[in-house]
Parts: C-alpha cells; structure tokens; sequence
C-alpha cells in the first residue's frame, strides 16, 4: 500500500490517568518529553517520515495546550490544502454522546463521519502515551505480505501497567492465536504497543457493531472475541519504542536518552522527530558552569552545576546551583546554591536560593507547573 | 505604529561580500551563519517584523541559491503574508535588455514597480551585512517629525577610526550640513550606518534622475545622497547609540561572534521584546559528555560535545569529540572536530571535518604580532590527522595527514 493511502488517527488521550501529574492540566498527546519534544511529536513524525499525509487527532478535553502545540501542522508539513492535520475536538451526535470518549470504540464513533470522508483504504491508529520512531512503512510492506486484517504492533518485554494491556499469543507466521487482557504479568511476553492498522471498511463495520451491542472496550469486544475471525498478525517494534505507564517510567525512559546509541534510534538521522518550532536563543554556558552527562534544549543559562540531567527550553541554572538526575522543564529557574537531585520540574517552576530537595531515582518528586518553592 | 504598507523596506544583498573570502565563495554575504543559530539576514528580517515592516524587498544577484532556500516563503519571520512578505528580488529581463544590478541605487531602480505596487509613502533601505538590533518605526518617527526627505542613520565611532567610514557633519537641528566619504583627516566622528528612510516619492524621482546621469556609479553613498543633498532636500541624521557591528571582514564577523558571549558588549539576543527569528534546524537536543567541559560559550541544538570548548560558538550540529579543544572559535554547522583535535581563534565552516590531532589557529599570544588573524576553514573541507594550519590563512582545500598547511 501507497502510504498517503493511510488515514492516521491518533487519541491524544489515552491513558490520562496513568500519569495523572502531568495530564492534570493537558492531554497526553501534550505532555513535554525530551527536553524540546511532546509525546505527540512521536507518532506525528513516523506517519509523516513513512509518507502519510492525513491524521486526525481526537480529543476529550484538556486541549489548549494540544493545539497550542500543533498548531496549523505546519513543523510536521500537515498544513496542506488537501487533506493534512485534523484536530477532532468532541463533537456531540445521535450516536455517542460527548464525555464519553474514555475508549477508543466511542471516540471513533464521534468522529464517524471522518473516517467515511477520508479517502485513505487503510487506517493506522495509535495512541500518544508512548516515546517511538517506528518506520510505518515497514509496517505497510509486512500487513500488504501478509495479508493481514489486523496488524498489531507488539513489543518483548514485560507489561507496561496499564490496567488492561493485551498479551499476544503468535505462531511461528506471527498470526495471533490468543490475546489474553491482564494488568500484571511478571515474565517477559509479546505485548500489544497499541498501533493497529487495517482496512478503514473494516474498522468502521466493526467500531459500529461494537456500538450496536453497546461494547465500549477496543480489546476486549473487539480484537479478543475476533482471533478467529479475523486474521490479527505481529509486528515487532525494534528500536526505540517505549510505552509511559507512569511518572517513575517517564523519569527512567526520559533518563535512557542520555544513553547514545538509544539516543539515536529515537532521534534517527533518516527519520527524524520534528516538534513546534521555537525562536530561543542557543543555550548560553557561562564561565563557572559544570556540565555532565546531559541533555540540553536551546535558550537555556547555565552558570551552575548540572549532571545526569535534562533541561528544556529556557531553564535558568544560576552560580553555585546544582542540579543532578533531574528534568527540568521549559522555564524552571533554579536559583543560586539551590541543590536538586532526581526531581521533575514541571513547567515555570520557580526554586529559591539555597533549597535542597531530593527524591530518588527509583521515586522522583514532582513540582507542578508554576510552583515556586 | 506603521500603518499597512505606510513603509516598505529594501534590503541590500546583492554583494559578493568577497572580504568575507572563502566563507562566501559559495554563499551570499547575508546567509552567512551567525550568532549559533541565525544567518546575518535575521538581523534586519527580524528588525523588520519587530518595527511593523511587514514587506520586504530582498535584492540579490550574487550566488542567489542558498539565501532563496533561507529565506523561502518567509514563514520564519511571519514573512509570509497575503499581502506584502519578503520577495527575492533578482535582475531580470525587460523588452530594453538585460542588466545587473549595477549598484546598490540602481538595485532599486530596477525595482521600482515593486515598490509602487505597494504605493508606500517612506522606504527604508538597509544592508545585509550588519549586526544590531533597531527599532525602524522609531526612526521612521523622527524623519515624520523633522519633514526630512532622506533620513539617515548614524553613530558616533573612535576618532581613530573615523576614516574609514562615511562621515557626517550635523547641525545643531538634526540636519545634515555635509558628506565626507572616509577623508584621510575627518572633521566629524559621526558616521553612516547604511541605514536610510527615504519619502519614496523624492528618492523616486531622484532614482530616475539618477539612472538618466551615464556618469553616475548608481550607488546611493557615492550618487543618489550626494545628488539629494546638492538640491537642498532636507537630509537629517538619526543617531542610534545600540550594539551595531559592521560583519564584513573576516576579522569583524568572528569579533562580533565573541561579543554575543559577553554580557557587557550590548548585544542581547535573548529578549523576548526583541526576538530574533531564524530559520530554525530540527535536531535533537545538546549533549554534553561527561568529560565535557563548556564555559563562555553556546551551543545549540543537535550538537554533541565531549571535549572542551571554551568562549566559542557552536552552530546546530556541529560535534566536539574526546580531547578535543576549542577555544575563541566558531564551529558552523555539521562541522566535525575529531578526537584531540584543537581549534583556536578560527572559523570552521559548514561540514568542515577536523581530524584527529590536528591544530587549526593560533592564539595572538603565540604569534608574531603582526603575522596573527582569524584562520577560516572553508565549507566542507577536511584537515587532516595532525596537520597544522597556522593563524591567519583561508583554508579552501583539503590538507593532507601530517602536514603544515603553507597559503599560497
């Protein structure tokens, strides 16, 4: 399949609660990640890397900061005149009513109507709680040999915890076999990373049967009933592909970039992750700073100590500060002699001259937007 | 504030800038990387959003390519308007033939209908080759208020170097009584910054009367102010006190680069007030190693340091390996310095590779007095394992392992 015959859907929000912290005031698809990134950059950008040129993004509530950050499609090329970026706000009609958007089935069904308008054959759904660069087009090659129904990207490795993740059985064809839903399993096993792609006919007779027999749940009533069914095969995420089941993920998922080689497969030369554009000055080191092992947006100011750190834009590190194992997000201005170490700053937080406040890396402490401690 | 189109502006960018040397064999003076992250051009682009100059007249006729692919649609400096924008304006051809731009006058000459498209009641004219931050509405206020015909902005430099400029004398009253293009003995220290506000009906007329005159070089210094100036137009001289650097010498550009890590010398890039809008690269965050060691210095996005660097300026991309050392230096982009390489008072071009040990510069202290400069390694080029390329050279071809580079 061509890839501008793939109709994009991504559900910004998913999982909110997972991360309640940072979700409380935004969407998942908006939390910040990586120092200069969104998590909906991540799915954005391999759609748009592999060829796509049409994706909905639906949303519940909570989304200023979403379209704060999208904005026309532009940084992603989607600002197009034919077809390009649609943000799929809540939209009330006879056969799903607003507020109910907490599955994928209901969500869709508010946006029927895009889905029967978009010319596309096919449908790649995602959703946006995930850090990945994977290439779609791979995909598109493997669902066309296979001749699958269903493609389920999965992943090895153990769970991510979110309440219903699905392990797959597959045979040696990977043809899925069993789909078991369970929140905790301890060994390592194929688990679903939630991208699905099949024919747009198909998710549409389904999504509507599912309603129909008032069936709310993705996989449950709609992927585990249908293993015989319907031919549901594996594709194996390789590279970077993380799911963020919680804040202490976010931390250690954050905290892997500073590792090289998966620094390069989530920013991959050939692929990469494009975000909103920002008009910062470059990062300013100045004569006593002490920088290790970190990553750092541009804007930033640097006269104190930072190691094992990420820094988004515009962070404010003064004299004498130290700051280690720790994410500070766009704004955060850590005052002189304050020490910090393993914390989340969420954005504009304020830290006075000479506080000392730490966590551990196995449980970081997070500061909500625009505190000032 | 400006009213729609009450003032266009016309930049300057035809020049080859060839005492920039090899960093524009391949490039236009004004798309010559600057500050980390900006190009020259951002200055008077974004100088021009932040004034209320929302069209924009480019003028280019020299290696056009890569300053077109710059600029584009002008999206980065919200240039892209329905109205108005930024347009490349090249030479062309017309029913009466075929002409360069024979001077900067004449630049706009052959542009007038572009200008009267707009039908604007003031043009500002400015250079592509400067670094500063200016306020045009505010000078575009004052050559309202004094009912001038030409305004035109001037600083006050060093006596010592007064010569070299385009001088001054004013009176009392703003106006300007006479020109002096840099006399060996100046008797004004108040010199032109290239910066003009004209009532485009009279620079209209004297543009016309300008290209009728086959004695005339059709430069506005030499021509077109002098001929205003004769008639009794009313000239008046807006002086401006901020940062201003002229960046067309090699020596000059890397100067200006040091002065944008020193807090003292004026020039304050991060203002929010006055943003300076660039064509920003998509790239990942900086990384900064363990072994790294960074002071005095920026650096930007996509960069990878793991050696030291020190009062140096690094573009997007650009990477610092192990035991490598820079120090008052500009790294421009996807420029590679490789392990235990050193860089000093130098400026490494686009995609240039350093490689392992080499030794690119010298610093003043270790060198004859006279014989020390800024070295340039040029665009793509690479310097070999532990060659050395001494202070004061261009460098436009690859030096071979192991050898010292001589300029021919």
């Amino acid at each position: 399949m061509r890839a501008n015959d793939v109709l994009g859907i991504i559900h910004a929000q998913m999982y909110d609660a997972n991360v309640i912290q940072l979700t409380s005031i935004r969407t998942m698809a908006s939390v910040p990640f990586g120092c200069r990134y969104r998590f909906i950059d991540f799915p954005l950008s391999s759609m748009v890397n592999a060829g796509m040129t049409s994706v909905g993004i639906v949303t519940k509530d909570n989304y200023q900061s979403l379209m704060d950050h999208v904005g026309s499609g532009k940084p992603w090329d989607l600002a197009r005149k034919r077809e390009g970026m649609f943000l799929l706000p809540p939209y009330n009609n006879s056969l799903a009513s607003p507020g109910t958007r907490d599955s994928r089935i209901d969500s869709l069904m508010s946006n029927l109507d895009f889905l029967n308008h978009a010319r596309q054959e096919y449908v790649i759904m995602t959703d946006a709680n995930a850090v990945y660069n994977i290439d779609f087009d791979d995909l598109f090659d493997q669902h066309d040999a296979t001749g699958a129904d269903i493609t389920v990207v999965y992943k090895h490795g153990k769970t991510p915890k979110l309440g219903n993740a699905m392990v797959l059985t597959m045979d040696e064809d990977k043809r899925v076999t069993d789909i078991a839903i369970s929140g905790d399993v301890e060994d390592e096993v194929d688990y679903s990373f939630n991208i699905f792609l099949m024919r747009k006919s198909l998710l549409e007779y389904l999504i509507k049967n599912a309603a129909a027999h008032n069936q709310h749940s993705f996989s449950r009533d709609l992927l585990q009933p249908n293993v015989n069914n319907l031919k549901i095969v594996g594709y194996e995420a390789t590279g970077f592909a993380e799911i963020i089941d919680s804040v202490q993920t976010y931390y250690k998922v954050s905290m892997e970039l500073l590792d090289r080689e998966k620094r390069n497969a989530l920013f991959a030369k050939e692929a990469p992750i494009s975000t909103k554009i920002s008009d910062n000055v470059p990062t300013i080191y100045g004569t006593d700073s002490e920088v290790d092992n970190s990553l750092l947006a541009d804007g930033c100011e640097i006269e104190g100590t930072v190691e094992n750190s990420l820094l988004f834009r515009g962070v404010v590190v003064e004299r004498g500060a130290v700051v280690k194992n720790s994410i500070l997000m766009q704004g955060t201005v850590v005052h002189a002699n304050a020490q910090l170490d393993s914390v989340i700053t969420d954005k504009d937080v304020t830290i006075t001259a000479g506080r000392t406040l730490s966590g551990d890396p196995s449980y970081p402490i997070y500061f909500a937007k625009g505190i000032v401690v | 504030m400006a009213r729609n189109n009450e003032c266009i502006a016309m930049l300057l960018a035809g020049g080859q800038g060839s005492r920039l040397g090899i960093l524009t064999h391949q490039t236009a003076k004004p798309a010559v990387p600057f500050g980390g992250k900006y190009r020259i051009i951002d200055f008077p682009l974004s100088n021009c959003v932040n004034s209320g100059i929302y069209t924009v007249g480019v003028l280019t006729q020299y290696q056009p390519l890569e300053l077109n692919d710059y600029i584009g649609n002008g999206e980065p400096w919200d240039l892209d308007r329905t109205s108005g924008g930024v347009h490349v304006l090249s030479p062309y051809q017309q029913i009466e033939g075929t002409d360069w731009y024979k001077g900067t006058a004449n630049s706009i000459y052959q542009n007038i209908h572009f200008i009267d498209k707009y039908n604007p009641e003031y043009v500002v004219v400015l250079s592509g080759d400067h670094i500063y931050k200016m306020d045009y509405d505010k000078m575009l206020q004052f050559h309202k208020d004094q009912g001038a015909a030409a305004t035109i902005a001037m600083r006050e430099v060093e006596w010592k170097e007064a010569s070299r400029f385009g001088l001054m004398i004013v009176n009392d009253d703003g106006t300007i009584s006479e020109f002096e293009e840099k006399p060996a003995h100046p008797r004004s220290n108040k010199a032109s910054m290239g910066i003009y506000v004209f009532t485009w009906a009279k620079l209209r007329e004297y543009l016309i009367a300008d290209e009728a005159n086959p004695e005339s070089s059709n430069d506005f210094g030499k021509d077109v102010i002098p001929a205003m100036h004769e008639a009794g137009e009313k000239m008046v001289a807006y002086q401006f006190d901020g940062y201003w650097r002229d960046v067309g010498t090699i020596e000059s550009l890397w100067e200006a680069n040091m002065d944008i890590l020193s807090p003292t010398s004026g020039i304050n890039l991060n203002d929010p007030n006055w943003t300076i809008f660039a064509k920003s690269a998509n790239a990942a965050p900086q990384f900064i190693s363990t072994e790294a060691k960074v002071t005095d210095s920026m650096v930007t996005e996509g960069c990878e340091v793991e050696g030291t660097v020190d009062h140096s300026v690094l573009f997007p991309n650009s990477i610092v390996e192990e035991g490598a050392t820079v120090s008052y230096s500009i790294v421009m982009p996807g420029a590679v310095v490789k392990k235990g390489a050193v860089i000093e008072y130098s400026i490494v071009a686009e995609n240039a590779v350093i490689d392992c040990g080499a030794h690119v510069g010298a610093s003043p202290e270790d060198t004859d007095e006279d014989a020390w400069g800024v070295t340039v390694i040029g665009n793509d080029v690479t310097i070999g394992e532990k060659s050395i390329v001494p202070a004061n050279v261009q460098v436009a071809e690859n030096v071979k392992e192991g050898t010292t580079y001589e300029s021919k």
